[in-house]
Order: C-alpha cells, then structure tokens, then sequence
C-alpha cells in the first residue's frame, strides 16, 4: 500500500491560498510517523508556475482548459481518478470554499471515510478535529486505507508549507472531464468603497453578543472615542447589522491591528482565522468558556452594556 | 419551482458543552438543541426564492426534541409541506443521514435542494456535498445570494477576502447555503399557533441506518489551553481602568 500524502492546492486567479501551505506543513509532519512522500496535488491550466512555492517531496498536476478556474464538478472527476489510480494513504483538502465543495461529494463517490476539520495531527498519527465552534476536539485513528480530511488553519505554520526549492512535476493522466454542471460566469471584486479594516492599527470588533442593531451605537461610541474603526464577525454582518466590508474572518478580512478588542465574540474557528495575528487581544465576553480566552491576551466576563458605556467615558476624559 | 431544505439540529453553544463519561461524545443528557444557522439560512432563502419566482419550499429534518415547533416555524413563514424522518438516530452520523435524506428527496424530486454549507458538530463530511452525490446532482457551496431561471440558478459563492465568484449550476442542483440574501425573519409565537392547527407534519419512518463512510471518534476533549488569557475582574469601572491602562501601555491612547 502507498503512503503518500495528497495535498490538493488551493489556487485561484493566480494565487496560492494560505491553507495550501499549512496542509503542506501538517501533511509533513504526518508522514515523520507514517513515512511516505508529500505530494502536491495542482489542478489547473497553464498553473505551473504555482509549483515553485510549495513544499512537498513531488507535484502531480493536471492540466486542462476545465480546470482553469475551481469547479466542484470538473475538480470532484479528476480527483477521482487520480486517488482511484494511485491508492493515496491520505487526501488533504481545505476547510475551505473550495475544499469543502469537493471532499464530502469524493467520500460518497469512492466510498472513503472524510474527517471534517482536522486541525493536527498527534505524534502517532491520529487526527485531532476542531468542533462546536472550538469548543471540542474529536480525536481519532485515521481512517484505512484511505482517508479524506478537510483541514482547518491554525496547527500549522504556514512558512513550513513554503520552500524556494521546486519539486519535481508529474503530469498525472487526465480523464474526460465532460458532463460539467457548473460554470463561473465572473468573479466579483470585494467592494473597496468603505475604509479597508485590514489596515487599521486598532479594532472595536463586535460579535452575536451585541444582541440588536441598535446596540451597535455603543461601540461605535467607544471607536469613536478611540479613534478606530468598527469591525464585525459573521452573524452580525449576516444579520445585516454592519456591511460586509467590515467582516472579520474566513470569508472575510484578515486583520492584524496592534488591539483587537473583541465584544461578545465566542472566537469560533471561522472568525480566529481572520484576526489571530493581532498583536494585542482583548476579549469581553461573560461566557467564562468562550473559545476567545484561548488566544486573547487579556479577557473580562463583566457584562460588555455595563462596561461600554463606563469605558466610553473614560476614555473621553483620558484624551 | 419546487425547493427541498433538509436541515439538522445542532448543539446549543451557548450551553456548556460536556463529554459523556465513555469520553468518545458530548453528554446528551442536558445538550439543548438549536437549528444549525446556516440551515436556518437556507430555509429563509427557499421563502425568498418562493416570493420571488413562485413554487413551493418543502422543509424536512430528522426527528430531535424541538423539530415540530421548528417545522411549524418554518410553515408560518411560508414552508408549503413539513417532513419529519423518525427512526434512531442517536448513533447516527451525516453520511447515514444524507442516504436517508437522499431516499426521501429522490421521492420528492425538488428542482432545488437548499441547506446549510455546514453545521458546527459535523465530523464525516458535509450534509449538502454528501446529499448532491448520493443524488447524481451538482453542488455549490458557500452560497450567499442566488436567482432562478427555468432550468438554472446563477450563484454568488463565496472565497476568502470578500471576494465572489458568480456561477451558473444546471437544475436539479443541491446549493450549500452560507447566507440568506436577509437574515432569518422573525414570526410572532401567536402566528406559529395558528399554522400549528392547521398545518400538518408527515412522518417518514427510516428502517435502518447505512452509516458507512463514517468515522470513528477515540477520544473527545475540551481543549488544552497553553495560554490563556489573564482575566480581569472587579466593577465596570474597575475593568475600564484596566482596559486604559493596557491601551496607554501600548501607546495607542
């Protein structure tokens, strides 16, 4: 039996997504108990030179005018056939737009078990899953003799999935990619018309714990008393309480401003992703067990509408 | 146009979360249930789909202590036929769920299948991608917004970083819904009372669960943390001292 590692890559418009290389990380340090070789799995269309980054022992790519642009369909046929051929001990996708259309509908097509949200791997090469918005981990032995995994970012760094030295490219054998139900008609450009959050040095960042739009004028107050902008996870942008411009998160900004301070905000996975490089955060949150105590630097279960107010003032009277 | 929303319910995050004493699963015995948002979501874009271009929204899920008063929720706002599966599903997992699933909707033959991009407690995949392969049928996820044509939905998927890729999906299609186009809407308890003596719930028994492609859990934890945040405690205004204090000390005030 094989034992190699299938990282498949992420990429769009030219772009390596940063999970890419944070699986290529994960899947290195896997294979230190698992042995067998890191491969690099690219699909695209003249996406060569995207190679050069990755760090992993050899590429197999697919080249095809249908595989330009990610495509659950056009990507779910050549995955397909290239685990059917090549028997990998282990296919890493990303929790992700991308990897998440494609992991689960491959495990049913091929009869592989998948494990959602993998975050790392133990020293015997266990996976260890991220659930209930970080509040659990599901641990577990890796499913034989293939397994499919969707990973999570924050296991791994992501410069460990990097390297300035090419690995060797395969071309892998391309089935008839026909039968595609999908096709992208256009991307559209994240609106640039509000300020851009990911480059301010301080954040007022409001989460599900803000309970009504109207309680938002509270931390504006507080920004405003600041000097900072507002920012947002994502059940306040979808309950249409702050634009989209000001999301936190996965599907979001990425933010690293110098205070991240952080109200009612649980710190699910998602929204970690976009703001765990803030130099300092501060969290205001009266679950004691709010997965944001795990990363914030500093924390408080006081009620964030007794202390907005108070802290608002203070702040005023400080300037 | 005839939309399916199967959804699921989740555990209450609010709630502390415990592992049962095998250490292989959360306690159940005080676990409260919640709808799965996304899967709210879903059901919330089937309605505006329904607004816009007319058909009906059939909402279906597994049966769990809350499901009716959902299912009769989900008809005051506009669902058309309410589907409840019985059976045991306390060992259930979502590939054994979407066969399930699967069977019901192969019956039912919507146009549309809409239903969360992902709930918080899956482990062996997702219910939207599982549920398109078992149905022969194509799937987008991290949908957010969608508009309707004879036999095509054009969608706006979402990436990282805001931005969107808008794509085309042939019909029948299964569509892993992030966001409603507006949020959830809210009904009045007096509205979901009136619906309740009139709508009815149909039943679909699930003889035996198919639970292959699952995985299996070791060891469930809550996890270690190396550093944790130092807390603050005291007054309102003994915490916005100290708020100050960190903003002065790192020069931003």
């Amino acid at each position: 039996m094989d034992q190699d590692i299938f990282v498949v890559i992420e990429h769009l418009r030219g772009q390596i997504a940063d999970v890419s290389y944070v699986m290529l990380a994960g899947a290195r340090q896997l294979t230190q108990d698992t042995g067998g070789k890191v491969m690099a799995v690219l699909l695209g269309h003249n996406a060569q030179g995207l190679a050069n980054s990755l760090a992993a022992d050899g590429v197999l790519y697919i080249d095809h005018p249908a595989l330009a642009e990610f495509n659950s369909d056009a990507y779910q046929i050549a995955l397909a056939s290239m685990i059917k051929e090549r028997s990998p001990r282990l296919v890493i996708f990303g929790h992700s737009s991308i990897g998440m259309d494609i992991a689960s509908g491959l495990s049913a097509k091929l009869g592989i078990p998948v494990v959602n949200s993998c975050r790392t791997f133990t020293a015997d090469g266990k996976f260890v899953s991220q659930i209930c918005g970080g509040k659990i981990m599901a641990e577990g032995d890796l499913p034989t003799p293939t397994a499919l995994i969707t990973m999570v970012p924050g296991g791994y760094k992501s410069e460990q999935g990097q390297s300035t030295q090419s690995a060797t490219m395969t071309a892998a054998s391309t089935p008839a990619l026909d039968g595609i139900r999908i096709r992208l008609k256009q991307y559209i450009e994240p609106d640039t018309s509000d300020l851009d959050i990911a480059r301010e040095t301080m954040l007022v960042s409001v989460g599900r714990g803000i309970q009504n739009k109207d309680n938002i004028e509270l931390a504006n107050e507080l920004a405003e008393a600041l000097g900072c902008a507002v920012s947002a996870s994502r059940p306040v942008v979808d309950q249409g309480w702050m634009p989209t411009t000001r999301l936190v998160g996965k599907s979001g900004k990425r933010v690293k401003p110098k205070i991240y301070l952080a109200l009612g905000i649980s710190g699910a996975p998602e929204h970690v992703e976009g703001m765990s490089d803030s130099q300092v955060i501060i969290a205001v949150n009266t679950d004691p067990n709010a997965p944001i105590y795990n990363i914030a630097r500093y924390g408080t279960t006081v009620d964030m509408f007794d202390l907005l107010p108070v802290l608002t003032d203070k702040i005023k009277q400080a300037r | 146009m005839k939309i399916a929303v199967p959804v699921k319910f989740v555990p209450d995050l609010v709630e502390e979360l415990t592992i049962d004493p095998g250490g292989t699963a959360l306690d159940t015995s005080w676990l409260r249930l919640i709808i799965n948002e996304f899967d709210d979501h879903a059901v919330e874009q089937a309605i505006l789909l329904k607004e816009r271009v007319g058909g009906q929204v059939i909402v279906a899920m597994a049966e769990a202590e809350g499901a009716d008063d959902f299912l009769f929720a989900s008809a005051a706002k506009g669902a058309d036929q309410l589907i409840r599966l019985t059976g045991d599903f306390s060992s259930s997992n979502n590939h054994a769920l979407a066969r399930a699933l699967a069977d019901l909707l192969k019956e039912l033959k919507p146009d549309l299948i809409l239903t969360g991009v992902q709930a918080h407690n899956d482990l062996d995949g997702s219910i939207g991608p599982l549920l398109a392969e078992y149905l022969g049928l194509p799937y987008v996820g991290y949908v957010a917004g969608l508009t309707a044509a004879a036999d095509m939905v054009t969608v706006r998927k979402e990436y990282a970083g805001g931005l969107i890729a808008e794509m085309e999906v042939k019909l029948p299609a299964v569509l892993g819904i992030q966001a409603a186009e507006q949020p959830p809407r809210y009904v009045a308890y007096s509205k979901i009372r009136q619906v309740m003596s009139t709508a009815k719930i149909e039943e679909r028994a699930v003889a035996s669960l198919d639970l292959s492609g699952g995985i299996t859990i070791s060891r469930m934890f809550q996890p270690e943390v190396t550093e944790r945040a130092t807390m603050m405690g005291g007054s309102p205004e003994e915490v916005a001292d100290k708020v100050i204090e960190i903003f002065k000390e790192l020069g931003t005030l």
